[in-house]
């Protein structure tokens, strides 16, 4: 699904460069679920951005379901994004002024759906997120747990090859974080393709295979067997 | 432009307005008072505008008043500083020579500029008023309104010297019992019985005048006061395409040339041209109208330039917002859109408003200075200026969102997304 050769990402600062990504060599097959760790520093956060072409490498190949991802301006980029990528964020991001709903409809929108088909199908993902109630409250009127889902619910509704969660845990706390990590790997059981990005150990290991990522390199790549969130989840 | 016209646009847009609704209230009235004092102020030109000509409009527009005064140049073997009479007969001479001449009637008054006026009595009821001698022709040059029953001085009075008169409402208010009808009845002018044919409404055309007014026959003004052939003014009415400037020039001409006055002489021959006067006054109201559209396009302008001024807060504030959505696959040109359509929206409902308002305004105003006497009639904003006003908004909009939506633009999705 991903294939990334020999990527390199460095960042001007003032009159020396940063390398922050190292000659990256890394791919991932359809229906995985891959933890990238590392420290803060480590390049995790700049390879999930140039994955999620919010970025752009400076040097190297990344290919997405066999397509190739290079010389993307502004528009291209944001149509690839909306048709093949789902964003999960640490600080969620949610519009503040949209309801749950409006806020997943939000990417249909971009995709030029008409109002009811987005709703309808914002509300099917809301509801395999388990917050059909709460569709019409703000993002202010729900917990940490509840937007994260609704974000997720977000990421999902393009149906997109792939998930990018960039520390979706790392604003809740370690109950609402497995019960959010259980809804990953719910969605992961149905066979799409995530990566996320954490420094994590316990939320690293309820993926299916963990990267480690260090100064810019991948020091280790090893398959996990998989801790269940659901054991955790009372 | 499909973006324009997509309903999920307009609900994207009114989404974001009505998030913050204080800022989007303050950014409207900014732009609705500019529109406001736009529309009152080109409607209020535009009723001095109407006031004007209606005040002109019972007037020729094109009437003069011509006299003669003493001589300030020797000419002809005549010094300097004689008195110079006009003539009865000047009149035709003037109808001849000057083919642009409609009507000329001359006039002798009593008491109309300085001395007293003619002494009038009834019943115990005595007071003096100004007095003119008119020929019918004056009604055709200031047109009269006379009240219902009366009429003014015709053909006949004159060939009769009868000794009617038109009097003033003031006076048939001082000589006449309230209710009586004035009409037929007699008052004393002078020593001399004048049955009074009609009442005349005062109105504020001409240089002088007043609600007293007696107006009597030239040929009967002539046998009391025994003035001959003199003549202290002539009124004159050129048609309505003649240069007014022109005929003064012309008139003057003939009559220095008939009265041997030398023809530099700017003193014994004068003239209250009503033609320049209104002119003067048309380039005055335009001069005002031009006016209050420079004010009111400013007052726009700097409407328009508050929401420039907002939007770009907003911008700022909303960074974070804005990369959210181009993560979620907002194009650039979609953002853009956005700003700017939210900025011709805001502008257009404040521009809208404004006309409304200003319409409203106008209307009280109208409504407040009907009875009054204003020179102010019917203010109205031409559709024409209104619409101009709303194009020169949605560009003034247009051009103003472009700047916030660049800014918008410029911010790179990632960057944005990591602003807290």
């Amino acid at each position: 699904m991903i294939e990334i050769k020999n990527l390199h990402k460095s960042y001007k600062m003032g009159s020396n460069a940063l390398h922050v990504l190292k000659g990256i060599d890394f791919s991932v097959k359809e229906g995985e679920l891959v933890a990238i760790m590392g420290s803060s520093g480590s390049g995790k956060s700049t390879l999930l951005n140039i994955l999620g072409m919010l970025d752009v490498a400076d040097e190297g190949e990344y290919n997405l379901d066999g397509m190739p991802i290079k010389n993307l301006n502004e528009t291209k980029a944001a149509n690839y994004r909306n048709k093949f990528l789902g964003f999960i964020f640490q600080s969620f991001n949610l519009i503040n002024y949209k309801t749950a709903l409006e806020n997943v409809a939000l990417p249909l929108y971009y995709q030029g759906m008409n109002r009811k088909k987005r709703q309808e199908k914002a509300l099917k993902y809301l509801e395999q997120v388990g917050l059909k109630e709460w569709s019409h409250h703000l993002p202010s009127e729900l917990s940490g747990g509840q937007k994260q889902r609704v974000a997720i619910a977000r990421a999902m509704v393009t149906e997109p090859k792939v998930l990018l969660a960039d520390e979706l845990t790392g604003a809740l706390d370690s109950k609402t974080s497995y019960e959010v990590m259980d809804l990953i790997q719910q969605i992961n059981d149905k066979g799409n393709t995530i990566l996320v990005v954490t420094h994590e150990n316990d939320i690293a290991h309820m993926c299916k295979r963990i990267v480690y990522l260090r100064d810019g390199v991948i020091v280790k790549d090893e398959k996990v067997k998989q801790v269940r969130a659901k054991e955790y989840v009372q | 432009m499909r973006l324009l016209f997509d309903k999920n646009t307009w609900q994207e847009i009114f989404g974001s307005i009505g998030k913050n609704r204080t800022r989007t209230i303050i950014t409207v009235i900014g732009v609705l008072w500019g529109i406001f004092i736009y529309v009152v102020l080109a409607g209020a030109s535009k009723g001095l505008d109407n006031g004007f000509e209606r005040t002109f409009e019972v007037v020729a527009k094109n009437s003069m008043w011509c006299y003669a005064q003493n001589t300030s140049i020797p000419y002809a073997g005549y010094k300097t500083g004689r008195r110079i009479r006009l003539k009865v007969g000047d009149a035709n001479i003037l109808r001849n020579r000057i083919p642009e001449i409609q009507y000329i009637a001359p006039v002798n008054t009593k008491g109309a500029f300085g001395g007293t006026g003619a002494l009038t009595v009834r019943g115990l009821n005595s007071n003096t008023y100004a007095m003119y001698g008119y020929y019918p022709d004056l009604a055709r040059i200031t047109p009269q309104k006379i009240y219902d029953n009366g009429r003014f001085i015709n053909d006949q009075d004159i060939e009769q010297a009868r000794k009617v008169c038109v009097i003033g409402e003031r006076t048939q208010q001082e000589m006449f019992e309230k209710g009586e009808d004035p009409i037929g009845g007699y008052i004393r002018i002078e020593n001399i019985y004048f049955q009074v044919v009609g009442v005349h409404q005062y109105q504020r055309t001409t240089p002088f005048g007043s609600d007293g007014d007696i107006f009597i026959p030239f040929t009967t003004f002539q046998k009391i006061y025994n003035t001959g052939e003199d003549v202290q003014f002539f009124t004159v009415a050129a048609y309505d395409d003649a240069d007014a400037a022109q005929v003064e020039k012309d008139i003057k001409a003939v009559l220095k040339n008939l009265h041997n006055v030398h023809p530099d002489d700017e003193r014994a021959i004068g003239a209250i041209n009503l033609g320049v006067i209104f002119d003067r006054i048309i380039g005055f109201a335009k001069g005002i109208t031009f006016l209050s559209l420079i004010v009111g396009l400013a007052t726009i302008l700097a409407g328009v330039i508050g929401i420039g001024n907002i939007l770009l807060i907003s911008v700022k504030e909303r960074t974070k917002e804005l990369g959210i959505r181009r993560a979620l696959g907002a194009t650039p040109n979609e953002v853009r859109t956005l700003i700017i359509l939210e900025s011709v929206f805001l502008t257009m409902v404040a521009g809208l408003i404004g006309i409304i308002l200003g319409a409203a305004v106008l209307n009280l105003i109208n409504n407040l200075t009907q009875d009054s006497a204003l020179p102010y009639t019917n203010p109205t904003v031409p559709i024409p200026l209104v619409i101009g006003a709303l194009l020169v908004m949605v560009v003034l909009g247009t051009l103003i969102g472009l700047i916030p939506a660049q800014r918008a633009v410029r911010v790179r999705p990632i960057d944005a997304l990591r602003e807290e």
